[in-house]
């Protein structure tokens, strides 16, 4: 299953510039002086080992973590980002590899977690919640069904479903996937590219972190590659093969280079 | 996990379920509520029955036992609802107990050393005076607290362990370990004496109101579900739901005004009104007692709170994930500054009952008050595992504990017999609620 590659105009203004984004942790350099960018409309593959920074990275544009030094741009203007609610507020949307989800609540309570619907009184309104969950679940994932049960009594797919939901929902412009069919079976994860080829096409930038050199070549216009927390480098997926793909992760060379 | 997606949330036939399984699901009943309220009911039958039997007189199910529990649970009960929160957040609140000693001190201070030489003994606004400063005084040891578990990430337990220590030793220094009397007499009305309950007619005004509520309430969630065009409850089963409310409510008003005022105060009280008492005595019903009052406030709003604001969604979503929670935006230190501030406000509120109640102030006030909070809380099925946990539940738990130490006073248990069977129950209690939620999986 070969996906029909548009290519990406990449003359405007870049929906997210990251530039030379530095933080460390007791020492560490975890991103060392890492550029990277995204357009609409563009799936950028962030790759690299464990701990070579991809999460790091990702985690200072969510705001998660506040970076000690380097700039974030936003269409174009300088953003400020020092928690997830400033993340949001730019459009920015995370998927977490671990979800991030409430165990303990239901589905609807966790798809608008901390953007909660209130009635006139103020009071949260868990039917106007629930109303709206089942309007974006009957599209995301039609078999959906447990509504009234907290996301535990979940299947990984199921809880999967809640999270790209919830990123979904708030009208993303910006989408970062953090290994989104990590935990998933061959048919869920059908369903999560098929919603990323969706949302590529309504222009939205994802940056997808993947371990999987399959789904970044199948699904990514362009890879940034990580290494010891610096950025290896930045290729269009249909320049380069696996291989040259695997000698940058693993030996940290562009393709060309000796 | 074996299920898959497509056959996952399809509900079992009715069909295969018994009368009480189909009944429960059409009223959608919290079975652990019904589990409480049976347990409970079998505590109380159960004592009766042993004093009927052993002692020759069932003094439990009686309107003036009854009546004097509801009042003994109030100070324990207000506290245990803010220890859901501080525990569902995955803390602990050691210090309740030498909070409440201290802030019982600091009023007793205000209200018998201060006030009286500012505006005259007995002045009107004395008992408003006190309350506030005992609450703000609450509040802001509460914030105290917070502010170091959540900025300074020193550990609840550890803070608060340090917290029971300091402020008994507090109070003691306050007011040099003096015993603060007498508390002023509009002040000790909120303790739930004869003359600190509402009486018969406000109980009824109170237990009309509180029924119609009920009866309201059921038919609006009816329409809200409509307006959403969700599945119904069967009409027969929200009518059950709404009878058994109300029902519930005007019976506890017949319990309430079923006890009257002992002969010794309404003597006095026909004295200073000029009565004069008829052959058979004056009944004047005592009716609800203010301190319970508090209580069902406070408990209302408390389950409002957690159910239907952010800020109770908030809590149960840091008990749930603390990560997802600060990941989705929410400021989880500044939301434990808050847990424990309204910790510290209802510790503070629970003072002035306890207080009220003793007529004095006395830095021993409190003493191991907080064992019993963390239990009632526990016992209502509130897991220290974090996540989990409903005011409703507290307070029953509450009441399971206060009732179980009023029958094995009242059938004649000396304290050391109380102590070995409270602290059983404790622990059965959390077992028989573990074995409960695996069983529901």
């Amino acid at each position: 299953m070969s996906v029909e590659k548009k290519s990406i105009d990449r003359s405007g203004t870049p929906l997210v510039d990251m530039r030379d984004i530095c933080i460390s942790f007791g020492g560490v350099h975890a991103v060392d002086h890492v550029s990277v960018d995204l357009y609409p409309g563009e799936v950028v593959g962030l790759l690299g080992h464990n701990g070579a920074g991809k999460s790091t990275l990702i985690k200072i544009l969510s705001g998660a973590y506040g970076m000690d030094s380097g700039e974030i741009y936003v269409n174009g203007e300088r953003a400020t980002i020092t928690n997830p609610r400033d993340a949001r507020s730019y459009n920015i949307e995370t998927i977490y590899q671990t979800l991030a989800l409430a165990d303990n609540l239901d589905a609807a309570s966790n798809l608008f977690l901390g953007r909660e619907l209130t009635s006139a009184v103020g009071f949260v309104d868990d039917d106007a919640m629930e109303a709206e969950t089942r309007k974006i679940m009957a599209r995301l994932n039609p078999n959906f069904k447990k509504f009234k049960d907290p996301v535990s009594a979940l299947s990984g797919g199921q809880r999967q479903s809640v999270a790209i939901a919830r990123a979904v929902y708030f009208n993303a412009r910006i989408l970062i996937m953090d290994e989104p069919t990590a935990a998933l079976g061959p048919h869920e994860t059908q369903m999560v590219s098929e919603l990323i080829q969706q949302l590529k096409a309504d222009g939205i930038g994802i940056f997808l972190i993947s371990h999987d050199i399959h789904d970044v070549m199948e699904l990514c216009d362009r890879a940034s590659v990580m290494k010891n927390g610096q950025l290896v480098g930045t290729v269009d997926v249909d320049d380069v093969t696996d291989d040259d793909l695997l000698g940058m992760i693993i030996l940290g060379k562009k393709p060309g280079e000796s | 996990m074996t299920d898959t997606s497509t056959s996952a949330g399809q509900p079992t036939p009715p069909a295969a379920k018994g009368p009480v399984a189909r009944f429960i699901q059409a009223t959608e009943l919290d079975t652990r509520l019904l589990g409480m309220i049976g347990a409970l009911a079998l505590i109380w039958i159960g004592f009766h029955l042993y004093g009927a039997l052993v002692n020759g007189f069932g003094a439990f199910l009686t309107p003036r036992n009854l009546w004097n529990l509801s009042v003994q649970t109030s100070s324990i009960g207000i506290m245990a609802c803010g220890m859901v929160l501080v525990i569902v957040t995955r803390h602990i609140d050691l210090s309740v107990g030498s909070v409440l000693g201290f802030c019982a001190i600091v009023m007793g201070v205000t209200q018998v050393w201060f006030l009286p030489t500012l505006v005259g003994l007995e002045h009107w606004s004395i008992w408003i005076i006190a309350v506030i400063v005992g609450l703000i005084t609450g509040t802001l040891v509460g914030a105290f607290h917070g502010y170091m578990i959540a900025y300074m990430q020193i550990p609840a337990f550890i803070v608060t362990l340090g917290g029971l220590l300091v402020w008994r030793g507090a109070a003691f220094l306050v007011a040099r370990g003096e015993t603060i009397s007498p508390v002023d007499s509009t002040f000790r009305l909120l303790g739930g004496t004869p003359e600190g309950a509402v009486g018969s007619t406000g109980s009824w005004i109170i237990g009309l109101i509180a029924a119609v509520v009920v009866v309201g309430l059921v038919f609006a969630g009816r329409s809200q579900r409509k307006k959403h065009g969700f599945a119904q409850r069967p009409m027969w089963a929200d009518t059950f739901i709404a009878a058994i409310g109300a029902g519930s409510v005007i019976g506890a008003v017949l319990l309430v005004n079923a006890y009257p005022w002992p002969r010794g105060v309404v003597r006095r009280y026909a004295a200073a009104e000029g009565i004069e008492i008829p052959e058979g005595g004056l009944f004047i019903s005592h009716g609800f007692a203010i301190p319970v009052l508090i209580l069902l406030a406070v408990a209302i709003i408390m389950a409002l709170v957690m159910s239907r604001t952010r800020f109770g969604r908030y809590v149960y979503a840091i008990g749930g994930n603390p990560e997802a929670a600060a990941l989705a935006g929410i400021n989880t230190k500044w939301m434990t500054v808050k847990i424990f501030a309204l910790m510290g406000f209802l510790t503070g509120l629970s003072a002035s009952v306890a207080s009220a109640r003793l007529g004095s102030a006395t830095n021993a006030l409190g003493t191991l008050d907080e064992l019993y909070v963390i239990a009632a809380a526990v016992i209502g099925g509130t897991s220290l595992a974090g996540g989990v946990g409903t005011i409703y539940g507290a307070v029953l738990g509450a009441f399971v504990m206060q009732s179980l130490q009023t029958g094995m006073v009242l059938i004649g248990f000396d304290a050391a017999i109380q102590q070995v069977v409270v602290g059983s129950v404790l622990v059965l209690a959390v077992y028989l609620d573990n074995l409960y939620r695996r069983s529901s999986k």
